[in-house]
């Protein structure tokens, strides 16, 4: 690799959201040669044939270890590869370490030059985790006002009471009991099915 | 007042003693509010250990060794003041490849070196049809899974690096490539291999303690820094974790245990496939054939949780013979520290100096008596050794 060309970057990650995502940001910052593998069988094939100089592999990803190998003498490594450690820089592998990710690296390729793609990787990986968290949120509250309007037909039905009426009865018994109006609900579902 | 501990594990059976201690309480009554978190990878419970983002960790014992010498990765010095398991590990093959050891095996097909020249010839009949070569998976490159397998084949006069593949695979991915015909064989520890068996898509070829009767596999590895600034807590773990295999051990025990480690957040198997590897009682081929052996895994017994400096000198052996470093007196003498008997002592009230019999015996099946004072003379007379010149 000459060292004005964009360095060769192969991401391997199961998940092809968060992969796009990071994909998008790379290319966005100018590295333009990034290959994403999603597919774990013959990793190891794959990337001696991409010969990349930085790959990056999520921590969720149990073949993170079959990476390992690769820092073992074998004929079949045309470069040695190391994990990304700047034993200088613990705040750096630590972020990695929390956002989730981890880079391994051609040897004598420049600290300077793997730092930014680092960084960027750890803020992609960041943003991923929020947006999975809201859209875990989003799921639960819509799952939540299922499960309450399924409730509220009960009550009407069986107590004859109004839809405003039913909501009041379910919240002011969640705050008795200190449970979410959600639990309640679903009490009185599992309720109502026993009692059929 | 309790002390929260963060302590990383990979779900295999020989993370029982930590699980138990947790479990039963055993840590708690010393103090400890242990919170155990599931890992998916070797690589994830080194650097989440190293970093300090666990205090503690069930811990392959050359990866304990080679992150103290700086191999493959951060040199961070690491201490290894209890032993979670001796031995557990076994070498499974698909049934293909049993069927071609069967035909050129001479001898008892429990012995490890009838075994491993039956496999030379399997590979060198393979060689003269122009066949692709065997492929072994194991589950790290620091890994007694790793030297075990290469000591088993090479005693037989295979080449590990030449004639065959040795490749890296997760536990949890082993049994699908030996289905699919990815890896003809692999080596892994329980429960793995039952249930490859179970599935009747493998056989049991050989308990690791068939290749060497005493073998330190899975150590309590702690960061030597942090050992030296919490004595208290490091004896508190130990006695927790001692106590847990002394639980295990009980025959009476063995049913709850193989419970407990079968909860999904644990190691998420069915408890009878577990208790039969606790047990040392499993199925060795899916026509229901039975294997007994009391030394297939040990917690707790036979005083396995004491480390043995000469286990460390071993495996430290291993790397020298097999490539992965250098040999020099300076690595051996840290290589032999990560194992700490006299902090095991220390926290079991026990007499230095007491040491008891059957530790640093290994019981290799092949080879010269080990010698952990001439590793250099012990390699010299081993005939297959990749010793970086």
């Amino acid at each position: 690799m000459s060292a004005e060309q964009s360095p060769k970057i192969v991401i391997v990650d199961e998940s092809p959201i968060r992969a796009a995502i990071l994909e998008e940001g790379l290319r966005e910052a100018g590295f333009t040669g990034v290959v994403h593998i999603s597919e774990m069988q013959s990793l190891l094939a794959r990337i001696y044939a991409l010969d990349p100089d930085i790959i990056l592999i999520d921590l969720e990803n149990p073949s993170r270890d079959v990476l390992e190998q690769m820092f073992q003498v074998s004929r079949a490594v045309r470069r040695p590869i190391a994990m990304f450690v700047d034993q200088s820089d613990a705040a750096s592998i630590q972020a990695s370490v929390d956002a989730g990710v981890s880079a391994y690296i051609v040897d004598g390729l420049k600290k300077e030059r793997i730092k930014p793609i680092l960084d960027l990787c750890v803020s992609r990986f960041n943003a991923f985790s929020r947006l999975q968290d809201e859209l875990d949120r989003t799921k639960s509250a819509l799952e939540d006002r299922k499960v309450i309007d399924r409730a509220k037909g009960i009550l009407m039905k069986l107590k004859g009471l109004t839809e405003d009426e039913a909501y009041v009865l379910l919240r002011s018994t969640a705050m008795r009991e200190k449970k979410k109006i959600s639990e309640i609900a679903q009490s009185i579902i599992t309720a109502s099915e026993m009692l059929k | 007042m309790t002390t929260p501990l963060h302590i990383g594990f990979i779900p295999l059976v020989d993370a029982a003693a930590l699980i138990v201690a947790v479990d039963k309480g055993f840590a708690a009554a010393e103090g400890l509010d242990v919170t155990l978190v599931r890992e998916v990878s070797w690589s994830n419970v080194r650097d989440k250990l190293n970093i300090g983002l666990f205090d503690a960790a069930h811990l392959l014992a050359p990866v304990a060794i080679a992150s103290s010498l700086g191999l493959g990765h951060v040199k961070v010095p690491i201490v290894a003041p209890f032993n979670l398991g001796l031995n557990g590990n076994a070498i499974t093959v698909s049934p293909a490849l049993h069927a071609d050891l069967i035909r050129e095996i001479d001898g008892d097909r429990f012995d490890p070196m009838v075994t491993a020249l039956a496999l030379a010839r399997v590979v060198a009949k393979r060689k003269r049809i122009g066949a692709e070569p065997l492929t072994f998976g194991m589950t790290f490159p620091f890994s007694t899974h790793n030297y075990q397998l290469r000591f088993w084949m090479a005693a037989g006069g295979v080449d590990p690096d030449e004639d065959v593949r040795l490749v890296v695979l997760p536990p949890p991915y082993m049994v699908d490539s030996l289905a699919k015909g990815h890896v003809d064989a692999f080596c892994v520890g329980a429960p793995w291999n039952s249930i490859a068996v179970d599935l009747g898509i493998g056989q049991i070829l050989h308990f690791a303690s068939d290749i060497l009767v005493r073998a330190a596999e899975k150590v309590l590895a702690i960061r030597q820094s942090w050992s030296e600034k919490n004595p208290e807590l490091v004896a508190a773990l130990v006695r927790a974790a001692s106590r847990a295999a002394e639980f295990i051990e009980h025959p009476e025990n063995r049913a709850e245990a193989a419970r407990i480690l079968a909860q999904p957040e644990h190691v998420g198997v069915a408890a009878d496939v577990i208790q039969r590897t606790l047990d040392g009682r499993l199925k060795i081929s899916p026509d229901g054939t039975i294997r007994e052996s009391g030394r297939y895994l040990l917690v707790g017994r036979e005083e396995a949780g004491r480390p043995d400096p000469t286990q460390a000198a071993w495996l430290y052996a291993q790397m020298v013979r097999w490539g992965q470093t250098s040999i020099s007196r300076d690595a051996l003498e840290t290589a032999k520290a990560v194992f700490r008997p006299e902090l095991y002592d220390a926290a079991l009230g026990k007499r230095a100096g007491s040491d008891p019999g059957p530790t640093g015996s290994f019981g290799a099946f092949a080879g010269p008596a080990f010698d952990p004072d001439d590793i250099a003379g012990y390699l010299a007379s081993l005939a297959v050794s990749k010793r970086a010149r």
